[in-house]
């Protein structure tokens, strides 16, 4: 290491955590003031939490949108990780370049494009088939489409800097490819898999303007729902709710982190205690074996 | 050399190949072919461009009434070059707030280093649309910012920031600031510090040695991280809509009006397109032949 400024890093961190985090914080404490107005402190309260509890199309666009987010992050994890396989697995098939390009293309396409296209797409199927109706699930099927892009990127990295060898060694000792793959690379990309989950549930569970082109007449998601109700000011009661979406978000993604975080080290831990106990010359005269070497038939 | 392909692989090439295709390139095609349509008042809104004749011929009625107007209304013009604009300083300052805050990450010890990046990601993770609101609290009239200033006395009048420019420069540096650190991080984290310290010894002051090395090593992130603020910077919506002026002329807004409030889909599509011709298609192409070159 080499000696650099260190009042300035701590500056640059400094301002750059506040800027990220001083709008969440006024927020939250906003949702406790008793008075509707930001300008004035009315003191502390909840009553905007017990009002939350009497909005009743709020709670049903909430469980509509926890719906949405469940059904198409689950789809899209199992979509993304076979293109993330396929693109990091077979070097060359048909359609590889074309796959490339789709599963990065929704990373940077501005979402009213997409949601302009989407829409157009499913007015004309309606015309031509006579489906689909437009509801939860053109929604599901919109955010599916873009989830699958942020699956794709976080495994396929995940599978680049997987070892083939481990795979490759099972497969040397009589595993078919499939076995080897599910026993061996699936537990190594899983965490991946988790955290993609976990983002894709986000991103839908967000979405505002994709879903307010597909979405139709007669659905209302909850973003859908904020943002028409934000969109003429402050309104203390979505202070609290907004509050709540941060704070159970938040927990989730910090618990997921420092979960995968241990079971990373974890693995790591025991192949290099494998990987001593293995290259260790064997003890003369029989010693005690290393308790995490691997044990041979005798 | 040619590897014969194992049908079990097409069970899993297929499905997200196919699934991709019809959500996601296939709508692109009937975004064009409406583009040629007119707009009539029923349910959909557009014509259709193909017609059975009374003597069974298919016939094709494309209609370059929306490709006019984009061409003469100066409104999309405008809307392209204020969009571009406001996108590519908020870019600059991303970069320029996000740079030192990358760097920093870059020299922490390894433990610190992963803290530090889950508190840049964690707002990421958590809501776009209630982030933007929350900026409200702090730069509205009545909000934080303003009641404070003036409590100091530092102000006789509250700063007009909401619904300005100025509010949509806050909003999008704000939300992007962290698809800026990102890349920046990525490529500073892999720079080998002994050029550095060859830089040093060969004399060079720290603030050279930063242009000369750091600054042109870490252009791959710089490209990376601008262009992921910069592109969906242009096409926003969100932060406009919310903080922005009523007449602000966001191209994200302009389309999302002309679909909703005009119910004009044939112009809103032929507005997309031209959007993806001028903007994201010169973007896909440059990285193409740079990834090229990177590769090979």
């Amino acid at each position: 290491m080499y000696r650099s400024n260190g009042a300035f890093r701590v500056t640059a961190l400094c301002v750059g955590i506040a800027v990220l985090y001083l709008p969440i914080l006024v927020l939250i404490g906003y949702s406790f003031n008793a008075s509707p107005l930001v300008s004035v402190w009315g003191g502390f309260s909840t009553v905007w939490y017990a009002q939350l509890l009497q909005h009743r199309s709020l709670l049903d666009a909430a469980l509509l949108s926890l719906r949405i987010a469940f059904t198409a992050s689950s789809a899209a994890v199992v979509l993304g990780t076979l293109a993330a396989i396929a693109l990091v697995r077979f070097s060359r098939f048909p359609g590889r370049f074309l796959l490339t390009g789709m599963v990065t293309a929704p990373l940077v396409m501005p979402e009213v494009i997409t949601g302009i296209t989407q829409l157009l797409l499913f007015v004309s199927q309606l015309q031509t088939f006579s489906w689909p109706h437009r509801g939860f699930l053109t929604i599901v099927l919109a955010h599916v489409t873009f989830c699958i892009a942020y699956v794709t990127v976080t495994v396929r990295s995940r599978l680049q800097s997987a070892d083939r060898s481990l795979e490759e060694a099972a497969m040397d000792l009589g595993a078919g490819p499939t076995r080897a793959f599910i026993e061996i690379t699936l537990p190594l990309i899983a965490p991946a898999i988790l955290a993609s989950w976990l983002l894709s549930f986000t991103l839908s569970l967000d979405d505002l303007v994709i879903s307010s082109f597909v979405a139709g007449p007669a659905t209302n998601t909850l973003p859908m729902l904020i943002y028409s109700k934000v969109r003429l000011g402050i309104s203390p009661v979505i202070n609290a709710l907004a509050s709540i979406i941060i704070a159970i978000i938040g927990t989730c993604v910090i618990a997921a982190g420092w979960l995968m975080r241990r079971a990373d080290q974890r693995r790591e831990l025991e192949m290099r205690e494998a990987e001593r106990a293995n290259a260790a010359p064997a003890p003369p005269g029989g010693g005690e074996p290393p308790p995490l070497a691997l044990r041979s038939p005798s | 050399m040619k590897r014969s392909l194992n049908p079990w692989r097409w069970l899993i090439i297929l499905p997200p190949l196919l699934f991709l295709l019809i959500f996601f390139l296939v709508p692109f095609f009937y975004t064009l072919k409406i583009s040629f349509a007119d707009s009539v008042i029923r349910i959909p809104p557009f014509t259709d461009i193909f017609a059975r004749t009374a003597s069974h011929h298919l016939r094709l009625t494309l209609s370059l009434a929306s490709y006019r107007r984009l061409l003469t209304d100066h409104l999309y013009a405008l809307a392209y070059l204020y969009s571009l604009r406001l996108a590519l300083c908020s870019t600059l300052i991303c970069l320029a707030l996000g740079y030192p805050i990358a760097y920093a990450i870059a020299r922490s010890r390894r433990s610190t280093q992963n803290i530090l990046l889950l508190i840049i990601i964690l707002p990421f993770w958590t809501s776009f649309l209630l982030r933007v609101y929350a900026l409200e609290a702090i730069i509205a009239n009545g909000g934080l910012l303003n009641t404070v200033l003036l409590r100091l006395g530092l102000i006789s009048h509250p700063l007009v920031i909401m619904y300005t420019d100025l509010a949509m420069y806050i909003g999008i540096v704000y939300s992007y600031l962290p698809f800026m650190v990102l890349p920046l991080f990525a490529t500073l984290e892999k720079l080998d510090p002994t050029l550095l310290e060859a830089a040093a010894d060969l004399g060079s002051p720290p603030w050279r040695a930063f242009l000369d090395v750091t600054l042109p090593l870490s252009v791959p992130g710089i490209v990376a991280g601008s262009m992921l603020v910069f592109i969906p910077a242009v096409g926003e919506f969100v932060i406009p809509s919310l903080l922005g002026g009523p007449g602000n002329l966001m191209i994200g807004r302009v389309l999302w009006d002309e679909f909703f409030s005009n119910h004009d889909w044939p112009t809103a599509s032929v507005v997309a397109i031209a959007f993806l011709v001028l903007l994201v298609a010169p973007i896909a192409i440059y990285q193409h032949i740079s990834g090229r070159q990177i590769e090979g």
